[in-house]
């Protein structure tokens, strides 16, 4: 009861701030909350609208029907015609297979390098570093016709190494390392220096543990940019036995034609991975977004 | 250049001693390094710089993918690249779309952001629907758009001849689409901008907004006297690499013209330079025309840097 009754003069003689703080509702912030409500459901239509298509029977998925935001008749048609035909799922294998070689690639070799860049002198190392990141500012679709080449020269056309390989080299990623690197404090690494402890176990050992969120987070985004690659894939992963789910998806099932609710139950699934990811790892993407983005 | 070709022969005698120097001392220069920086700088040259000289190489070339030789035509390549006009149009549509979306995607993710922060209680849900279409991939983007783009009872024109705005014309799909190209570009990829914002409003502390609030300011002036010029930084980040990226449009252009959109098939720059290569076989002059979108991109760049970076002075 006292303690009731002592919070509200306390509040008042606070300025204003506090007092909106504390979730006062006024008319501003209800407008508010409605225009972003509003924005954020006109945002998902898309997906709304895939969706509902996807349980639709062909016949009334089909164009010049009325519109019916929920199927009349709920079917699984769609998807049960995707699933027989099964390429779907070889897409999705294949995507899985490269990413995951890129994503872990890209950890090992970058974590690597930019441990040597952070804590180790070497002859060349700043025009090697240099030399790297200026890459960063290479658009890699101007590339793609001499990575061809060089890849096709390697007999790595239609190979997962083909696909993955070229994607490994992300310049970007050795910076923001070796900037996070940087920044941890040399004192850490003393101790383990004083045991005896080679590079390598300073590394996994003290670097590492004190490095998750943003390995973390360069683990996330080569993911999803692998997973979401469509130009190299497109080129290189022409066989229908190796393509990635972008390009099957764009390139096989635009074939499908006029059956909007089988091509709608595509793209749920084709989207599906990726939102999981992203539900799953929501709190790493976004503060991944702003370390990536702010640290350029 | 010169330490790269000599880094192997020296690298065997720095495999005895690097536990024994270098653990005592990170500082002292020795091999050891190397063999950290080795393998990603092995997978970069062989896979970037190589293709990058082999590149500018070939532009001085007549190779083609058919395999026949290949011989030196010097500038060839590059004085027909300046006098193809369609290589010209295909570098204006590519600015054109550039002009066109950069400023809905650099305004929403700002407004969007702006709103998100002040609604925080639906923080979760705000930010699962602006940021999730970027996670989705291209194909599956154009698949759903070019759904809802049909002419007869598609979605979109469904609701617009509905509300009295399509009528017979259908616009939103008819003639030039390149309007469609970038609404469905804005709904893609504007998470991206609106993250980057959430975060660099996330960074400001409350008391700066405190002597406004003792003065009476309200939500607008607040906004635009201090919100605005803190979140100048972050806007010049946006800015170019929203430029950058809208320059380099191929994926979704290229899906949606094939999904039967009524776009002209050579018209954005990646997707001549791909026809010239991969379709027509010219991988000489299609290794000229990525010589200049490079330098292109270089250049904005530069000189967007160069220009907002003096003004935040």
């Amino acid at each position: 009861m006292t303690t009731v009754q002592e919070r509200p003069p306390a509040s008042e003689s606070k300025p204003r701030t506090i007092a909106r703080k504390r979730g006062r509702i006024t008319a501003g912030g209800a407008l508010v909350y409605f225009a972003a409500f509003f924005l954020a459901l006109l945002w998902l239509v898309p997906f709304l609208w895939a969706l509902s298509t996807s349980f639709k029977a062909e016949t009334e998925a089909s164009l010049g029907q009325p519109i019916h935001w929920l199927p009349q008749d709920w079917s699984l048609e769609g998807y049960r015609v995707l699933f027989e035909r099964g390429d779907h799922v070889t897409w999705m294998l294949n995507s899985t297979v490269v990413s995951t070689i890129v994503t872990v690639l890209t950890l090992a070799l970058c974590v690597l390098a930019a441990y040597g860049f952070s804590r180790l002198d070497f002859p060349g190392k700043k025009v090697v570093y240099g030399v790297i990141v200026a890459g960063i500012m290479i658009p890699p679709q101007a590339l793609i016709i001499p990575l061809f080449d060089v890849v096709s020269d390697l007999k790595m056309v239609d190979t997962y190494w083909g696909l993955a390989l070229p994607q490994v080299v992300a310049p970007v990623m050795i910076f923001i390392l070796k900037r996070f690197f940087d920044a941890i404090p040399r004192d850490y690494e003393e101790a383990a220096t004083l045991d005896g402890a080679n590079h390598l176990r300073i590394l996994w050992s003290v670097i590492l543990p004190l490095s998750g969120p943003i390995l973390a987070a360069v683990g996330i985004f080569t993911f999803i940019g692998s997973w979401n690659n469509f130009l190299w894939p497109l080129l290189v992963g022409n066989d229908p036995s190796i393509m990635t789910l972008p390009v099957g998806l764009g390139v096989v099932a635009g074939g499908y034609g006029l059956l909007y609710a089988q091509n709608m139950a595509a793209a749920v699934l084709g989207a599906l991975p990726l939102l999981i990811v992203f539900m799953l790892f929501q709190k790493q993407i976004v503060k991944g977004v702003a370390g990536v983005g702010l640290s350029r | 250049m010169t330490t790269d070709i000599k880094a192997p022969d020296q690298a065997p005698t720095a495999e005895q001693p690097p536990s024994r120097t270098t653990a005592r001392a990170p500082k002292r220069r020795s091999w050891t390094g190397l063999w950290f920086v080795l393998p990603f700088t092995a997978v970069y040259a062989v896979f970037l710089l190589w293709p990058m000289v082999l590149g500018l190489y070939y532009s001085f070339t007549d190779k083609s993918l058919t395999g026949r030789p290949v011989s030196w035509i010097g500038l060839a390549n590059w004085a027909e690249a300046f006098a193809d006009e369609k290589a010209w149009d295909s570098l204006w549509n590519t600015a054109w779309f550039t002009i066109l979306s950069t400023p809905p995607l650099v305004i929403l993710g700002l407004v969007f952001a702006l709103l998100a922060h002040r609604a925080r209680k639906m923080g979760w849900f705000l930010r699962l629907s602006f940021f999730a279409p970027f996670v989705i991939p291209v194909s599956v983007v154009t698949m759903i758009w070019v759904w809802m783009y049909q002419p007869d009872g598609g979605l979109i024109n469904h609701y617009l001849a509905e509300w009295g705005l399509g009528g017979d014309r259908l616009w939103i799909f008819q003639e030039d689409a390149m309007g469609s190209v970038v609404i469905t570009t804005v709904w893609w990829t504007m998470g991206f901008n609106f993250l980057l914002y959430l975060a660099a409003l996330q960074t400001i502390p409350p008391e700066v907004y405190e002597a406004a609030d003792i003065d009476g300011a309200n939500w607008l002036q607040k906004l635009w006297s201090i919100t605005l010029p803190l979140l100048r930084r972050t806007t010049v980040l946006v800015i170019v690499l929203q430029m950058i990226a809208s320059l380099r449009i191929f994926d979704q252009y290229y899906l949606m013209a094939g999904g039967g959109m009524n776009l002209s098939p050579e018209n954005v720059f990646i997707q001549y330079m791909y026809n010239s290569g991969f379709v027509g076989f010219r991988v000489g002059y299609a290794s000229a025309l990525s010589y200049i979108l490079f330098v292109f991109i270089l250049l904005i760049a530069f000189v967007q840097l160069r220009l907002l970076s003096r003004k935040e002075d």
